[in-house]
């Protein structure tokens, strides 16, 4: 996890467990030793944020990227770089660089991510809107439903600069990955046990309302940017306790989720 | 997986308005592209340009989602009585058991370009009435078609650059499998944009004249719109010998360049290993190809690797965008549509502009039309950041 104040997961754990404790700071993206060096060079922001949370998500599951299926999800990709391009192409001479181009697919975190590992596996990027969050769960929990043992679902967004912020308030950048097996699978590979929350996730379709947080700071977070729309399921994570949490999706559809919490577990995603 | 039905489709591009149109213009070998005169750019370069969209403003409900991308997307929902059938189906499941699953590259981006056109002098602001979630963002066309449609399944873009519909297919069916829903409207739409046009420039990948796929001198791809949509179920006990069928899907990642695929077509022949493997198919069963095949020198040679070490070179294929142009992220959903066409007509199209093919290519890449009974066909998709997916459509009987 990586977001304003939520430098990984173990402080996000603490700041969901003991709201009182959180402080929101500006989001402060790492940089990537994993990308080879030409490519580090070009990847912007989102791809850096991106990375920086699946690899803590594969590291703390301790599994292997190379060998994981995964599902990106975002909100609008890179927003810095489409407000470069679209300055670009509104002047002049509509001289656009050419990694500029590459990095503008939707894809790009995504395709950066399978280089860096070298992972061949399917990976694809989504997009709701605000719901991107809910979709990318919806994606990888139906892949593992078709058959993948074990899943890299990695949610992120980053604040448009100006004149599209004012269009898209995007509060700051924020990222969440979560490694998701099928039960029978998830004993059998994929993990090391102390690592993982041993949470099971069930997933329904509800018109209720979504869960906020009761803190003021976190739940600012929660409205404005979309993949901290994840925050209430972390919180359970967090709390290594189960129970049932809705998060938003559709304008009319939101997802309830049910958490089955194994007691001997500790906490981590 | 399990077989998915094809229970209705449509497509819009430059070769026409609709399944009839589309397969007239294939039969006739009559292709779309024309010196590019598109909004205010100044390439060197041929597009396949829907005409038209100009005059078809979106109804008033849905005003807000007014851009080209989301016009095309109307005008193909109309073809076909796509959209009645649609309705009529969401009749029998409930609007809520239908899903949407759209690919687009671009959404409608086009209209943050423009509205940078006209941002204001002192302040930068952008023009009032400029809406960034409901035009621009990639989701705009999904949520346009799901509320177009009077549909309440859950909806998601894909959005993986020129293999984004093709992996809407395959998305949507595991929706079908894991239960979710009971159908899907799946498709792809993408239209003309500078951000392409410029991009593809600046990457030195657009041809100055018609892209000539497979053509020993070919250099480069054309930019083509299109838009293309199918209802997919799970395939009822009795089908008729002519329905269409998506036996598999195969998808992989190239693992290697943002905007090169590997060389030897790595990526590129997992996902048609693993599409074959997901429908229980032997590539001697695969009766044509359509390829990727965009016309760029790296991605024709790549794909040729890929389709030789599978297939050989005796499987007749060829590339449909010598008639369409590169529709993008609508590519993979026009040429699923394209490809049931050729299986329901029984006509392998030629490949368009190629003169003379390239002899370090050895595929059978038709340049002729060919009318032949199909019963299997595969459709490749390539993207950038290496996302790859084929897809495997098959006659019923």
């Amino acid at each position: 996890m990586l977001g304003p104040g939520l430098a990984g997961w173990p402080a996000c754990a603490a700041a969901l467990r003991s709201p009182s404790t959180y402080r929101r700071t500006g989001t402060v993206i790492p940089e990537l030793a994993v990308l080879p060096p030409a490519e580090r060079r070009r990847a912007g922001r989102v791809v850096r944020v991106a990375l920086a949370v699946g690899a803590e998500a594969v590291a703390d599951a301790c599994a292997d990227a190379r060998c994981l299926p995964s599902v990106f999800t975002s909100s609008g990709g890179d927003g810095d770089n489409c407000h470069l391009l679209c300055e670009t192409l509104a002047g002049a001479q509509r001289l656009i660089s050419p990694t500029r181009f590459h990095n503008s697919v939707h894809n790009a975190a995504a395709g950066y991510w399978s280089i860096a590992y070298g992972c061949t596996q399917p990976c694809t990027a989504l997009c709701a809107h605000d719901g991107s969050f809910g979709a990318g769960l919806l994606e990888a929990l139906s892949q593992l439903a078709c058959g993948a043992e074990t899943m890299l679902l990695v949610s992120y967004d980053l604040d448009y600069p100006p004149p599209l912020r004012s269009h898209r308030p995007i509060g700051d950048a924020c990222a969440v990955a979560l490694l998701l097996s099928r039960t029978e699978a998830a004993t059998a590979s994929g993990g090391h046990p102390s690592a993982r929350t041993g949470a099971r996730l069930r997933v329904d379709f509800t018109d209720a309302a979504a869960t906020g947080l009761a803190d003021g700071a976190l739940e600012s977070l929660r409205r404005e940017i979309p993949a901290a729309r994840a925050l209430p399921l972390l919180a359970l994570l967090a709390a290594g306790r189960g129970g049932r949490v809705v998060l938003d999706y559709l304008e009319d559809m939101r997802l309830e989720i049910h958490v089955d919490a194994e007691p001997a577990a500790e906490a981590g995603a | 997986m399990t077989p998915l039905l094809l229970m209705h489709y449509t497509a819009t591009s430059g070769l026409g308005r609709g399944c009839a149109a589309t397969l007239a213009a294939l039969e006739a070998g009559r292709g779309a592209l024309r010196p590019c005169r598109f909004d205010t750019a100044v390439l060197n370069t041929e597009v396949a340009e829907i005409d038209g969209l100009e005059q078809l403003p979106l109804p008033a409900p849905l005003q807000a989602y007014d851009c080209r991308n989301n016009r095309l997307a109307q005008l193909t929902l109309e073809q076909d009585a796509f959209d009645a059938r649609v309705r009529d189906r969401a009749g029998h499941w409930g609007a809520r058991r239908v899903g949407v699953v759209i690919g687009t590259s671009t959404s409608g981006i086009l209209q943050t370009e423009i509205a940078y056109r006209r941002r204001d002098p002192h302040t930068g602001a952008l023009p009032p009435g400029f809406d960034y979630g409901r035009t621009h963002n990639a989701f705009s066309v999904t949520d346009f078609v799901r509320r177009r449609l009077g549909l309440a399944g859950p909806a998601v873009t894909v959005c993986t650059a020129c293999s984004s519909s093709a992996k809407a297919f395959a998305a949507a069916g595991r929706m079908i499998s894991a239960g979710l829903i009971d159908a899907a409207v799946v498709g792809g739409v993408d239209s003309l944009c500078l951000t392409t046009l410029y991009g593809f420039q600046s990457l030195q990948l657009t041809a100055p004249g018609p892209c000539r796929p497979f053509d020993a001198q070919r250099d480069g791809l054309s930019i083509g719109e299109a838009a293309a949509f199918a209802l997919l179920e799970r395939t009822p006990d009795s089908v008729d010998a002519a329905d269409i069928l998506l036996l598999g899907a195969g998808e992989s990642s190239d693992a290697h360049h943002m905007s090169s695929p590997h060389p030897d077509g790595r990526g590129a022949a997992s996902a048609m290993r693993a599409a074959l493997a997901a429908a229980h198919t032997a590539p001697e069963a695969i009766d044509y190809i359509n390829l990727h095949g965009t016309g760029t020198p790296s991605n024709d040679s790549a794909e040729s690797r890929a389709v030789g070490a599978i297939f050989g070179s005796s499987t007749p294929c060829s590339s449909t965008k010598g008639a369409t142009g590169h529709t993008l992220g609508a590519a993979g959903a026009l040429e699923a549509v394209i490809s049931a066409l050729a299986l329901q007509a029984g006509l392998m199209p030629g490949g368009l502009n190629t003169r003379r093919l390239d002899p370090s290519l050895p595929l059978n890449y038709l340049l002729q039309n060919r009318h032949m009974r199909l019963s299997r066909v595969l459709s490749n998709s390539f993207g950038f950041g290496g996302a790859n997916c084929a897809l495997l459509l098959a006659r019923a009987g």
